[in-house]
């Protein structure tokens, strides 16, 4: 018997009108070298985060391009209420800044350079004290389903991913898809073997040539001048193949799975940018990496992650709650602590895709009102910027 | 009733172990997703859990059928009940 699809959920509508379902305040480096003064700050006052990262220096071009994209984003993100931004320098660190005040919330930038570390965080502390205090008086309304901005990737497969997980997603696509929300898949070199079939998915003929070029550009600079074998134990990791995947075309199908039977992809997205204002499915181009692939669909402004896993992957986001699910009874069992929705029923016989699929929504959307996910409960923040070439 | 592995589509090859601990020589109980059927074959190898069986025999070169798709080819011959992975299978891709 089909549940009753939910018409609405809680969330923090913001400036722009954008709908978030977390109320963060976001202490943003803008360079690796400003992690220290963004973590002293996030110290200093509770009810902020810090997402330390590795990279924002000597970028140049399309990785800078990226970069600026995925930062900017990040800020941008309907989850996060204010943000602070702190950089070594103030040229970069004010175009950050001016790029997330463009969605009309609080964001203040700070730099480093004639200040030192310390006047830095204690300017910034100030700031970011008030940013906090403001954002607790903040109150969720109620949102038309149709404000909602879903992500998916799958991590860690086995052969349960594409027999019970994934399948479970492509239902809640599926249903939720015709009540206008927007999604969005990735994992450009992962869809090898099944890109015809993937292609086959796309709305309209343009789109299916434009998914094409993309994911045969992945193999012509990425995967084709670097690689020095098969890919055997990459892709397919050493997990997925511990898990009983043999071949990335077999991993590529049953990834596939996530976007259901009947939803069509009506655009393809470049890394980190934000569909327009048209309710859909759009397909991004990423990496495969679950981080780096979460973390540019949170910069394109997506508020929840649905992650289907096999053998385990652990994965959580610094702004964007990922819901975990899995149809591995031994995951299910070994690793509880990690796995907010158990479907392994399914390969029992016990569960229809059906029920799965609704329980994966009523799930969701408890999620989106404020439930924690299991990676928010055990600090599980990665923020992992993809990097096209090194920095010069 | 134990389904101790699945088929997803009539045309596959292989089949996939959704129970622990499956020994060879064990008689298995199967589920064909597609068609909603309960079938059965014998093991012929221990086959872990997420791991493919054989359907039936498989030469080398043909190609390993899953989803009702093209995943890989057999680079050894593969007997009905033995295990298909990484040692008998590998990619056509990369």
């Amino acid at each position: 018997m089909a549940a009753t699809l939910p018409g609405s959920f809680w969330g923090y509508r913001r400036e722009n009108g954008r709908v978030g379902i977390r109320n963060h305040v976001l202490i943003l480096p803008l360079d690796d070298i400003s992690n220290a003064a963004c973590e002293a700050v996030a110290n200093n006052i509770k009810g902020t985060l810090a997402i330390p990262h590795a990279y924002g220096r000597l970028q140049f071009g399309a990785d800078l391009e990226l970069y600026f994209r995925t930062i900017i984003g990040t800020g941008c993100n309907p989850n996060v209420a204010a943000c602070v931004v702190i950089g070594i320098e103030p040229g970069w660190t004010a175009q950050v800044v001016d790029g997330i005040a463009a969605t009309g919330k609080p964001v203040a930038g700070f730099s480093i350079e004639e200040h030192g570390d310390l006047a830095t965080i204690a300017a910034a502390s100030r700031t970011a004290q008030e940013y906090a205090i403001w954002a607790s008086e903040l109150r969720r309304e109620e949102c038309g389903i149709d404000q909602l901005h879903l992500s998916m990737k799958c991590g860690e497969s086995d052969t349960t991913s594409g027999s019970g997980s994934c399948p479970t997603v492509g239902n809640l696509l599926d249903k939720l898809d015709p009540l206008g929300i927007t999604s969005c898949f990735g994992e450009t070199s992962e869809l090898t073997g099944a890109e015809q079939v993937c292609a086959e998915r796309a709305a309209t003929d343009a789109v299916k040539a434009k998914f094409l070029a993309t994911w045969q550009a992945y193999m012509d600079e990425v995967i084709e001048p670097h690689k020095t074998s098969d890919l055997s134990e990459s892709q397919p990791t050493k997990g997925n193949i511990a898990g009983g995947l043999t071949t990335i075309e077999e991993k590529a199908f049953g990834n596939l799975q996530k976007i259901g039977h009947r939803t069509r992809f009506i655009d393809v997205l470049e890394p980190a940018e934000e569909p327009p204002a048209r309710p859909g499915l759009y397909f991004m181009d990423t990496s495969s990496a679950a981080a780096e692939c979460v973390t540019l669909q949170a910069a394109a402004g997506f508020v929840v992650h649905l992650f289907p896993t096999g053998q385990g992957n652990v994965i959580g986001h610094p702004i964007e709650p990922v819901i975990k699910l899995t149809a591995n009874p031994r995951t299910a069992r070994t690793m509880a602590e990690h796995i907010d929705l158990d479907v392994s029923g399914i390969l029992r016989r016990e569960m229809t895709y059906d029920e799965a699929g609704d329980a994966l929504i009523d799930l969701t959307i408890r999620t989106c009102n404020g439930r924690l996910t299991c990676a928010e409960t055990l600090g599980h923040r990665e923020f992992s910027i993809t990097k096209l070439y090194r920095s010069a | 009733m134990t389904t101790h592995y699945v088929i997803h589509h009539k045309k596959d090859t292989v089949g996939v172990a959704v129970a622990e601990g499956i020994a060879a020589a064990q008689e298995l109980t199967g589920w064909q997703m597609d068609g909603d059927e309960t079938v059965a074959i014998r093991s012929r190898d221990p086959i872990p859990l997420g791991h493919k069986i054989a359907l039936t025999d498989i030469a080398a070169g043909d190609s390993i059928i899953k989803y009702g798709h093209d995943i890989g080819q057999a680079v050894a011959p593969i007997g009905t009940g033995h295990h298909v992975h990484v040692h008998n299978v590998k990619t056509r891709r990369w």
